[in-house]
């Protein structure tokens, strides 16, 4: 499951970094803190993910697992993750959809591996469409309150 | 009220655009029903039993005419002449066509209107006192609070897939207008130290479970509201539970944990969230709070209103309640006529009220989460004027409070999930208690109808309260007594086997004629149940 | 009998399976015996309906009737709007449903 789904030649894949691919397959939480040398691990949906908070400086990619593009654990999950400082690729695995996009990159999701692939220009329209946002969020975006008073 | 500026305007277009696009790809075929349905519900768009229903937002209840005149114009246009105000002070039209929806959106959006967060697994319409600005008892306006949190909750993008729906209500008086304990979070502004902050209660709600919202923290300051929610959801999305939709809600996960781990939890959420600079400054508040000024009110005019006329002074006793600023007054206007559909009104009505807010009360409505509408800033001068023009409009039944201002879902006339007809039974009751001195003699009887569990219609919370259930394929209703949406917030119970639809009109009144036979003096009809308990009623009813 | 119901998907209009299409009056309604959830899916596919279902009903003097309450108010309209029905000139219409 992991191999498939993390490999980035999957179609449909989508990227936000500039860095190159991590490549080694991540293992789960569990897997993870059994062991000290991985630097790829993934989250499923009930995870916590605040166990990864002591290992965030060796982590290159953390895979959250969305089983049921209805089930929202990820978006917190990833929020934790960013909030805590970290830096490394944070990739969206499952049933992800295009509509679901927008609130994953702000939730700091900077990659995303659907089941199905997403179409290349309906995902640039869905990211590109609100130009405003009231809460601050994961994401480096200025909320509209910060905009009215600077 | 709150009028948009231009970042306001250019996220709900943005809406309208992400959700026209939505509706073409599910015209075309690009995306399966099962993927459009959380995004319709999110834009308050249902399959209901004979077309789509669009439920159009309506901020913590408050619209100037323009607003309501455009829902007039849509319910003509787009509809079928009426629309429906719901018990979150929303207004809900049934005959819509799913390939009309974008320009419905794009006519909301001209007067600052959307169905933004109608339905859906996600924060929905806050909402709030229908009294709030003009209620003698109130220690701010408390919808500063609630369209901060509109703007907090609009596209929240950790909160966009919660475990279940999540509902708000602030409100900021000690009489409670809202049924603010019913709902996953009650906010209750209150003053400390010369301070404004809120009370915050969670878990609460009805549906299957009925439960009663707890206190988890008495004071929030401004400064710490927003990163507090946030925590508080946070939590929620976490550890709410997944695996069963009737589980979900926040209240069985507080039931599950205890208010106190509950409360332990966010608090250490609440220290993690509140570094992260996500609170709006007060220059926000101030600027959304000056869109709630109060309106510019005469000074120095009489509080006489000439009561010469019995029906209108009927109408002025019942409907009618006291304002904060001298010589003004609040009106209530019932949409409970005797023969009518529970907060029903046509566009015809829906304009005449608007036009009466527009001369009589600083352009200013309110919806009520007992369905009905209110004008809140009319001059006592005035008043018989108002009433006058609403006996015309059909809309001067003198029953606010009173067993004929039934709260009732809509059931299986209208709605898929229902399992009884509502309205039908609500008419039939109202019928029964036709006579006006009758129901004023019973005095306050909140009376409550849910055509299936997930209690829509509030029964959990009426006085008196009916279920409507299938039983075998015939329509039953089970009766509850005892309980209450406002401040002294109870639950109700059920009286006992079932009935059908004539028998529950008549166990009714077996319990009214107990009541009477049984209270004391000045004892409402949950009073006296309160102190007597269910065996009377009881033994009324099944003897 | 059984009978194939769904809505259209643009207008949300309440309608039933004919044998060959679909109609927004029950009268036209055909027993689709085993049948029903091959067709659902098919049409369903093609657009031509929304979120179809197979219901129990029987043929009577009147015509099919859906065995459900709810399906019969979904084929007549609001019993408590008898205008806006589909039989908005017959006052008694409503009585079918129960």
């Amino acid at each position: 499951m992991a191999e498939l789904t993390t490999n980035p030649a999957d179609a449909g894949f989508l990227r936000f970094r500039d860095d190159a691919p991590h490549d080694e397959p991540a293992v789960t939480l569990d897997a993870f803190l059994g062991q000290s040398n991985a630097t790829a691990v993934r989250l499923e949906a009930g995870d916590d993910a605040r166990a990864l908070l002591p290992y965030l400086d060796r982590l290159a990619l953390v895979e959250v697992s969305f089983p049921k593009f209805r089930d929202g654990r990820g978006y917190s999950s990833a929020r934790v993750l960013r909030e805590a400082g970290y830096e490394g690729e944070l990739r969206a695995q499952g049933d992800v959809l295009v509509d679901q996009l927008l609130p994953m990159r702000r939730c700091g999701f900077d990659s995303f591996a659907p089941e199905a692939p997403i179409d290349q220009a309906t995902a640039q329209a869905a990211l590109a469409r609100y130009e405003h946002f009231y809460q601050r969020a994961a994401d480096p975006v200025q909320p509209v309150w910060k905009l009215r008073h600077g | 009220m709150y009028k948009y500026d231009e970042y306001d305007r250019s996220i709900v277009e943005a809406r309208i655009a992400e959700f026209s696009d939505q509706v073409a790809r599910r015209l075309s075929g690009q995306i399966t029903e099962d993927q459009f349905k959380p995004l319709r519900l999110m834009n308050g768009l249902y399959l209901q039993l004979h077309a789509y229903m669009l439920r159009v937002a309506v901020p913590y209840g408050t619209m100037d005419s323009r607003q309501m005149r455009m829902l007039g114009h849509i319910a003509r246009t787009y509809d079928r002449g009426y629309g429906h105000f719901t018990t979150r002070q929303n207004l809900q039209f049934n005959w819509i066509k799913l390939e009309d929806t974008p320009a419905i959106l794009r006519e909301l959006a001209t007067v600052e209107m959307h169905a933004i967060q109608t339905s859906g697994n996600c924060i929905r319409n806050i909402s709030s006192d229908q009294y709030a600005g003009a209620a003698a008892d109130e220690v701010t306006d408390p919808r500063p609070w609630a369209e901060l949190l509109r703007q907090w909750s609009t596209f929240h993008p950790e909160f966009t897939y919660l475990p279940r729906k999540f509902k708000i209500a602030v409100i900021a008086a000690d009489e409670d207008r809202a049924a603010m304990r019913l709902h996953d979070i009650g906010l209750q502004i209150v003053e400390r130290e010369g301070k404004l902050g809120a009370a915050v209660y969670v878990g609460g709600g009805m549906g299957r479970t009925p439960m009663i919202a707890s206190l988890i923290r008495d004071f929030v300051p401004f400064e710490d509201f927003v990163s507090y929610l946030e925590a508080c959801l946070r939590v929620y999305n976490r550890y709410g539970r997944r695996d069963n939709m009737y589980k979900a809600r926040i209240k069985i996960l507080i039931h599950e944990l205890g208010a106190d781990e509950y409360r332990r939890q966010v608090e250490e959420e609440f220290v993690a969230v509140k570094a992260l600079g996500i609170d709006p400054p007060q220059a926000e508040f101030d600027r959304i709070a000056a869109h709630f000024a109060p309106p510019p009110f005469e000074q120095g005019l009489s509080d006489a209103v000439d009561r010469s006329d019995p029906d209108f002074a009927v109408w002025l006793d019942q409907n009618v309640k006291a304002h904060k600023q001298p010589g003004y007054a609040i009106v209530n206007i019932s949409l409970k006529p005797v023969e009518g559909i529970p907060g029903d009104a046509s566009a015809d009505q829906i304009d005449r009220m608007a036009d009466l807010a527009e001369r009589y009360s600083f352009d200013e409505l309110r919806v009520t989460h007992a369905q009905n509408i209110v004008l809140p800033h009319v001059r006592k001068a005035d008043l018989y004027a108002v009433w006058q023009q609403l006996v015309e409009a059909g809309l001067a039944e003198a029953n606010l409070d009173l067993i004929g201002d039934i709260i009732a879902c809509p059931g299986l006339d209208y709605c898929s999930l229902a399992n009884a007809r509502s309205i039908p039974l609500a008419q039939k009751i109202a019928g029964r208690f036709a006579d006006l001195g009758r129901q004023r003699d019973l005095g306050e009887l909140k009376l409550k109808i849910s055509g299936c569990i997930n209690a829509c219609g509030h029964h959990h919370a009426g006085h008196i309260g009916i279920l409507g259930v299938d039983r075998k394929g015939t329509e039953n209703y089970q009766l509850l007594l005892g309980g209450s949406g406002a401040e002294d917030v109870s639950l109700g119970k059920i009286t006992g086997p079932g009935f059908s639809e004539d028998g529950v009109v008549d166990a009714i009144e077996r319990v009214t004629d107990r009541y009477l036979a049984e209270r004391q003096q000045g004892e409402r009809f949950v009073d006296t149940y309160r102190r007597i308990g269910m065996e009377p009623f009881k033994e009324a009813i099944y003897g | 009998m059984k009978i194939l119901t769904g809505n259209d998907l643009a207008s949300g209009d309440v309608v039933w399976w004919t044998g060959n299409g679909w109609s927004r009056h029950l009268a036209d309604a055909v027993d689709v015996g085993s049948n029903g959830e091959a067709i659902a899916h098919v049409e369903e596919a093609a657009l031509r309906v929304n979120v179809p279902y197979v219901i129990d009903g029987e043929q009577t003097a009147e015509g099919p009737r859906p065995a459900h309450i709810k399906d019969r108010i979904r084929a007549l309209g609001p019993t408590v709007r008898a205008d806006l029905t589909l039989k908005p000139a017959d006052p008694n219409a409503g009585s079918w449903v129960i």
